[in-house]
């Protein structure tokens, strides 16, 4: 617990870094930095759960056990994410989200 | 003192997180990226979860922003700038995650969050972890961590099924 | 005597119709002919043994003849005494009927087999041709209206395919479909008829429709419309579907152009069977006709069989298409037998104008038969239809020449010939009862007398033209029905017809009355005589004539333009002026709102489909806003 700092304030810390990275999700047009813009997402996520066990529930670790399997899920997805991604640049010779819009109508 | 620390590490994330959404060189922009990471990473070792800060750091600044690096080296040239993005679009990005940012906020702030005195915390250790995760009782979380295992063996064996190199003609024929 | 194989007698043929026609491609072209003749004969032969069982043995109980329903079964149940039956009915009518029809179907179908020859769809003809007899049959043998009704549409579908027969022809699927569009309106009148009576009445059989104590308890029963009762309406509704089948005036826009079909057809459907339809609905309703309202039906019918008989007349003079001259004599004709039904009266004596329909009906028959199948024979040398093209033939065609005068000479009145007996005793009838009517009958006799001998004296005698072909005598099958006919054609005036045929099933004697015979005789042979003058040998006095008459010709010519009236209605008032603008509202607003509903969703949906624009971030996009929106809500809802 960090004296001084209130559970709000570290709540709003994830909260904006949270629609930051859902505005780059939002607005990148290149797959890799989609992805990095889901890597903020996650990482507020998780700051969230360690700060909710360790202010509000302090005798248990669910939390930070929970955060633990978030960063082994990003590592996962993002290691997944980067094959599809270098898979597909094989395939259409690029990464601009325009390019890959065939789920169209 | 702590609380200074905090609020440089805050604003030093926001600037950050941004810059890495809207710089439009990749490799600056996974540059940015870490250093948000590894602000949480600081914001986990002040509330003393040093296990969870380490591991933040290890995986995620170390493993998963190489793994980044690494693949914007192997498909594009990292001068190349990232494709602009037409004004509307960012304006409509972000009115929605402002109005999503204070929607949340006066969600929070509004809300009585139970106040626990700071004499009741106690720290965790990594021998605390180690046992909540291998503990099959009671707040034990082994089944979990076997899930994530084998999560993580499948996405080893999908990412290497998926990223191998795919016969010529076959190629040819995708294209 | 138990008559139940009587439903043989429509079944050979409708079985006739089906081999024939489903063995279509199979069946060869003389084959075809010997087995639909064969199956008519054994029908005929059937028929004339029930009629003569009929008539001289079984028929007549207490000298009166019996309604006999050889066959009936109830095939839908409405109520306890409404109910659409199918059976077979003997009556005296149906009983002449079933003379008449096998008869001169067989006639027809043993010429057909030289007339069709090497004709393409020889099998299909035979098919429809027994077709068409089933359904006579079916129409003369009906124990109820709804039956007739069945069988009057049948009839008229058979109808159609045989004047359809040369469907390549442009002229002829015209006729066709004129025929077919306008027998159609008129039975739309029958219908409602039927649906009147079967409403007033609850039954739709004739034995107790025509029954008299029921027919006065309906006169008490039924309604009043336009200060007619009702029955009467329908009844007039009733005729309107006769006129149609009949080709009354102004209904008989048909006939002329029906004889597009093969000559044997107009000599069996156009002359001798369905056209007669009319005559035999309404003598089959007789007692209702003259029940109601003191007989006003029966007045009109007397009064449009009298106006068409002239009309069709005037025309027929002024055809030069023989077979035109003959579908308008038998307008006429009919038209005489119309009038017949209208001015008899009913029992005893009263009924001679009914027996005289009836019996005119049957040499009318015979004889307008015998003359349409020697005109075939006639169109068959010559290759044409006109009597330009004719002229001398007496020599070429020796048989066709001697039944052709007899069959003439019967139409014209002259004893001992056929027609001299039904016509002097519809004259007679019409003396008695209607004066004016009487007299448009008498005139007519004489113009019938002249525009027969003016195509006889045109096609026998006239001048000798140069034929490319030579003319040459008709195979024998043809010549054969032509015989027989001209045989029967003597021989039918001498049946006493009264012993048989009369109003109230009572026979009655009847004797001819020698002076009003003699002046029918006499303007019979008027009539001859003027066409003898005017065209024995080829001269301008027609010409001359022509001219003097002048506008009169032109329109007797152009058949007084009725056909010219009928497109001015239907082309210009009504579907220029009613069915034009309902069509454009039903194209417009109708359709127009039916697809605007669906252009407006093709147009809406193809504006929302932007929205999958495939784009991952869309989505997001969309969903985080849709998420934000509903936590808002759900936030307001719960702190205020």
């Amino acid at each position: 617990m960090i004296s001084g700092v209130s559970i709000y304030e570290i709540l709003t810390v994830s909260t904006i870094i949270f629609f930051i990275g859902v505005y780059g999700f939002v607005t990148r047009k290149n797959l890799i930095a989609m992805l990095m813009s889901i890597e903020l997402i996650l990482n507020s996520a998780a700051l969230n759960f360690v700060v909710i066990n360790k202010y509000l529930f302090p005798e248990h670790l669910g939390g930070a056990i929970f955060s633990i399997f978030i960063i082994a899920v990003a590592a996962a997805e993002t290691a997944l994410a980067l094959a599809i991604i270098i898979n597909l640049y094989r395939l259409i010779m690029s990464l601009k989200t325009d390019d890959t819009e065939t789920m169209k109508f | 003192m702590e609380r200074i620390i905090f609020y440089i590490i805050s604003v030093l994330m926001i600037v950050f997180a941004v810059m890495a959404v809207s710089n439009r060189n990749i490799m600056r922009s996974i540059v940015y990226l870490l250093f948000v990471l590894i602000g949480i990473a600081g914001i986990y070792f002040m509330i003393e979860f040093y296990f969870l800060g380490a591991v933040q750091l290890t995986v995620y600044a170390g493993g998963i922003i190489v793994l980044y690096i690494n693949s914007v080296m192997l498909v594009e040239k990292i001068n190349t700038p990232l494709p602009s993005v037409v004004w509307w679009r960012k304006l409509l990005a972000a009115s929605l995650s402002i109005f999503g940012i204070v929607l949340t906020l006066f969600a929070i702030w509004s809300y009585n969050f139970v106040k626990i005195a700071e004499s009741q915390t106690k720290d965790t250790s990594i021998n605390d972890v180690g046992r909540a995760l291998l503990n099959y009782g009671d707040r034990g979380f082994v089944l979990p961590f076997e899930v994530i295992s084998i999560l993580l063996l499948a996405a080893m064996v999908g990412a290497i099924v998926i990223a191998k190199t795919n016969k010529p003609q076959e190629n040819n024929e995708l294209k | 005597m138990d008559f139940t194989y009587t439903v043989l007698i429509p079944l050979i043929p409708l079985f006739m119709f089906l081999f024939l026609g489903l063995n279509y491609k199979r069946i060869k072209e003389p084959i075809s002919g010997y087995i639909g003749t064969g199956g008519l004969l054994l029908t005929a032969l059937i028929s004339f043994y029930t009629a003569f069982q009929y008539f001289f043995n079984y028929g007549k109980v207490d000298g009166v003849y019996q309604k006999i329903y050889a066959y009936n079964t109830v095939w839908i149940n409405f109520t306890e005494t409404l109910h659409i039956d199918m059976g077979i009915m003997l009556d005296p009518i149906s009983a002449v009927m079933l003379i008449v029809v096998p008869l001169i179907s067989l006639m027809v179908h043993l010429y057909s087999i030289g007339y069709m020859h090497k004709e393409p769809g020889f099998t299909r003809f035979y098919a429809y041709l027994s077709l068409f007899t089933f359904s006579m049959l079916g129409l003369v043998l009906a124990t109820n209206l709804f039956q007739t009704y069945i069988f009057w549409e049948l009839v008229g579908v058979s109808s159609y395919l045989l004047i359809g027969y040369y469907f390549e022809k442009p002229s002829a699927i015209l006729a066709a479909k004129k025929a077919f569009i306008v027998t159609r309106f008129a039975d739309f009148g029958f219908l409602i008829g039927i649906l009147i009576i079967s409403y007033v009445a609850k039954t739709f059989d004739f034995k107790i429709l025509t029954n008299l104590d029921f027919i006065n308890n309906l006169k008490m029963q039924a309604g009043m419309f336009m200060g007619l009762s009702v029955v009467t309406v329908a009844l007039i509704l009733i005729f309107i579907g006769g006129a149609g089948k009949s080709a009354m005036f102004p209904l008989h826009i048909w006939l002329p152009d029906a004889m597009e079909g093969p000559t044997p057809v107009s000599a069996l459907i156009h002359a001798a069977t369905m056209v007669v339809a009319g005559v035999f609905l309404v003598a089959r309703l007789f007692p209702m006709f003259y029940f109601f309202d003191d007989g006003f039906a029966l007045h009109i019918v007397a009064w449009v069989g009298a106006f068409t008989t002239l009309f069709a007349a005037i025309i027929a003079i002024t055809q030069y298409d023989i077979k035109r001259v003959l579908a308008f004599s038998t307008m006429s004709q009919i038209g005489y037998m119309m009038l017949a039904l209208g001015v008899s009266g009913y029992g005893g004596q009263e009924g001679l104008g009914f027996m005289a329909g009836m019996f005119h009906l049957f040499t009318h028959a015979m004889f307008k038969a015998l003359l349409f199948l020697g005109a075939g024979a006639i169109i068959h040398a010559v290759h044409s239809n006109y009597m330009q093209d004719m002229g001398g033939l007496r020599k070429h065609l020796p048989i066709t020449h001697i039944t052709f005068l007899i069959a003439a000479l019967a139409i014209s009145g002259i004893p001992p010939f056929a027609g001299f007996f039904s016509k002097d005793d519809i004259l007679a009838a019409a003396f008695e009862h209607n004066f004016p009517v009487f007299i448009i009958g008498y005139i007519v006799a004489g113009m019938t007398a002249f525009y027969m001998f003016r195509l006889y004296f045109r096609i026998f005698w006239w001048n000798n033209p140069e034929y490319k072909h030579k003319p040459h005598e008709a195979p024998a099958t043809m010549t054969i029905a032509l015989i027989i006919l001209a045989l029967m054609t003597i021989g039918s005036g001498f049946i006493p017809f009264s012993d048989f045929v009369s109003p109230d099933n009572i026979p009655f004697n009847s004797h001819i009355d020698w002076n009003l015979a003699g002046a029918s005789i006499g303007i019979g042979l008027f009539g001859i005589i003027a066409a003898w003058i005017f065209y024995k040998k080829e001269k301008d006095l027609s010409q001359r004539f022509r001219f003097a008459f002048g506008n009169v010709y032109k329109w007797a010519y152009n058949k007084f333009y009725i056909d010219e009236i009928y497109f001015f209605i239907t082309k210009t008032i009504i579907f220029k002026y009613i069915s034009a603008p309902f069509a454009w509202f039903d194209k417009q607003v109708v359709d127009g709102t039916m697809n605007g509903v669906g252009n407006g969703t093709v147009w809406i949906s193809s504006r929302i489909k932007r929205l999958q624009s495939g784009k991952v971030q869309d989505y997001a996009m969309f969903f985080i806003s849709g998420v934000l929106f509903i936590i808002m809500i759900i936030w307001l809802s719960v702190n205020y």
